[in-house]
């Protein structure tokens, strides 16, 4: 029971930090971009590709896999997403999965289409069991790994946007570009930078869910769902709004697939439907908010 | 000067190159007849894609679930011809009903919210249908639902291997289903969908029903899709989970964006230009036309639409 609980903890934690670059943008600078997981992916090999060929070690793969991805966000921010962002909706929704398809077919062609593996490090694969009979709990150390690292990443970030003159910065860009510009704030460079360290995220996500979800050229296409599900759920006005709904939609889906075997996915999306309907702006939404 | 009543005729009158246009449909799998299966796909595709038409360019509803209904169009089509009854007609209108039902049910969930909820909710709606026909046995499973033998169209034609017989079939149901479409959206109710398109508020505040009107709609929208299904069942005796994939939804609102929204014929358009391309493509590079599909859908977004299909505007300074 209590490792079905963990284990639904961890996962949710990484499709938090999956996801949680996706709600910046499409929260705060209204971009749906849902070329979020071609970036996950892209994370995900860098850190195969690097272990793989040249032997280095995991730990300094996940910071590696993190400032690429950054600067590749960075790059394409400036190049190919900024016309977009007064675009509508649909077309930013096409623009993006146009961007998917690319990746996935450039990824085939480069990296063959097989499923690639990741070697944990010796201390990460064991495997750590606490009290009794039923209510045991069977703690993987790479999952308490994920859950640590997650809960660092939580926290930083929600201080450097409640609490940081930068996060006040961005928080004034979203709610009024032109007023911003006017008060001095380079609206331009402030996006850069979130879409930059968003995209980031999705990297490490993508690094660190490797070894979990599985790394192949569709990785895009079958986990996007996912993490449009937690922004969808849990609002894009806040950081905890999503954690929640990611620490949520992760318990359902373990514990789905665990109880009925069969109907595991089919459990997330009648959750998320329910709720959708229920409060469509999403779980937890700020008072007062802009719409 | 026209008065107002004559020029919304004049919008609506079948033009000059209109009936050219379907005569020259329906004699195509007779001046092609080698090429009549992709006649054939094409014709199902466009037909799938007015429906989309319907409630993406006539009352803005976004929907990256569309497939849901085709699919049920196709395994209720697929599944009536196995246990009840195989004509072809009869199966056509029981999926159409199916689907139609069906549309009915979800147009509660597409009410409120944002665009991205309905994005999220028409997809979830389409992935637990496949979720279902993944799982049921009654559906086949992940392997399909073989065995469907389809009986001879009106008693007389039967369905040939070449596809001639399913492509006048199919070409044959987008015609009266076009038609219709066309007489709707341009009836008095396709102007108030408009309306509430453009301003939803404003329509509200001119009494227009917007919650009655939209679930009209998308109702309609969805019994059109179901008969696209039908006819890919039909036409190629066979039903698979793929018919909900989540591709096929994307594809869809892909072609429509080539073509066009707003405009029946964009669906229709994108159709023939999509299909053409995917088959020119991937007879090129069968397993990397994604990646070409993907730059060409970039390259739209960047470029505009408007601009792409003008290229004389390409060069000589933007005006402000």
């Amino acid at each position: 029971m209590l490792t079905i609980l963990f284990d639904g903890i961890a996962y949710g934690m990484l499709l938090f930090i999956l996801a949680v670059g996706l709600s910046v943008t499409m929260g705060l600078m209204n971009f749906i971009n849902l070329a979020h997981g071609a970036f996950a992916m892209v994370g995900g090999y860098i850190t195969v590709l690097l272990m793989q060929r040249y032997d280095v070690p995991f730990l300094l793969c996940l910071p590696v896999a993190f400032l690429g991805v950054a600067l590749l966000g960075a790059v394409l921010e400036r190049t190919l997403y900024r016309p977009m962002y007064s675009k509508p909706h649909l077309d930013q929704v096409l623009f993006s999965i146009g961007l998917t398809f690319m990746a996935v077919a450039a990824m085939d062609y480069f990296m063959t289409s097989s499923q690639q593996i990741i070697q944990l490090p010796e201390w990460l694969k064991g495997r750590t069991e606490i009290g009794q009979g039923h209510w045991m709990l069977g703690m993987g150390h790479y999952r308490l790994f994920i859950i640590a690292i997650c809960a660092a990443l939580t926290v930083g970030l929600q201080y450097i946007l409640a609490r940081t003159r930068f996060g006040s910065r961005l928080r004034a860009s979203v709610d009024d570009q032109r007023v911003a510009a006017g008060l001095g704030i380079n609206v331009n460079v402030v996006f850069l930078l979130t879409f930059a360290v968003g995209s980031g995220l999705a990297g490490l996500g993508g690094a660190l869910g490797a070894e979990v979800l599985g790394m192949d050229p569709s990785f895009p296409l079958k986990n996007m769902i996912y993490f449009l599900i937690v922004v969808a759920v849990g609002g894009t006005s806040s950081i905890t709004g999503p954690l929640l709904a990611a620490l949520l939609l992760g318990i359902a889906d373990v514990a789905g697939k665990y109880f009925i075997p069969g109907f595991g996915a089919f459990i997330v999306y009648f959750l998320m439907i329910v709720i959708l309907i229920w409060r469509p702006q999403g779980l937890f939404v700020r008072k007062g908010g802009k719409a | 000067m026209k008065n107002a009543t004559q020029a919304l005729h004049d919008l609506q009158r079948w033009k000059i190159w209109e009936p050219a246009l379907w005569l020259l449909a329906l004699a195509s799998p007779w001046l092609l007849g080698d090429h009549a299966l992709i006649i054939n796909e094409i014709a199902i595709v466009a037909l799938f894609a007015v429906s989309l038409d319907l409630i993406l360019g006539y009352a803005g509803i976004v929907s990256l679930g569309h497939a849901a209904f085709f699919g049920m169009g196709a395994y209720a089509a697929a599944l009536f011809a196995k246990l009840v009854m195989p004509d072809p007609l009869v199966g056509l209108a029981f999926a159409t009903v199916v689907a139609t039902l069906l549309g009915a049910v979800c147009s509660l969930t597409i009410m409120r919210g944002t665009d991205l909820t309905r994005l999220m909710v028409t997809m979830g709606v389409a992935m637990i249908l496949m979720e279902l026909a993944n799982k049921l046995d009654i559906t086949g499973g992940a392997d399909g639902l073989q065995g469907v033998v389809m009986g001879p169209l009106l008693g007389r034609f039967e369905f040939d291997l070449y596809g001639r017989t399913a492509a006048w079939y199919s070409i044959t149901v987008l015609l009266v289903l076009f038609v219709l479409a066309r007489r709707l959206v341009h009836s008095p109710l396709g102007g108030t969908l408009k309306a509430l398109r453009d301003n939803r508020l404003r329509a509200m505040a001119i009494g227009i029903p917007v919650t009655a009107r939209l679930a009209l709609i998308y109702t309609i929208a969805a019994g059109v899709a179901g008969a696209a299904g039908a006819l890919l069942a039909q036409t190629t005796s066979f039903a698979s989970v793929d018919v909900f994939a989540f591709d096929r939804s994307a594809d869809l609102m892909l072609l429509l964006v080539i073509g066009g929204t707003g405009w029946l014929y964009g669906g229709v358009a994108g159709a023939i230009v999509f299909k053409l391309l995917q088959d020119w493509i991937s007879s090129i590079t069968p397993q990397y036309w994604t990646f070409w599909i993907g730059l060409f859908l970039v390259a739209l977004m960047l470029i505009g639409r408007e601009r792409l299909t003008r290229p004389w505007t390409w060069f000589g300074g933007q005006k402000k």
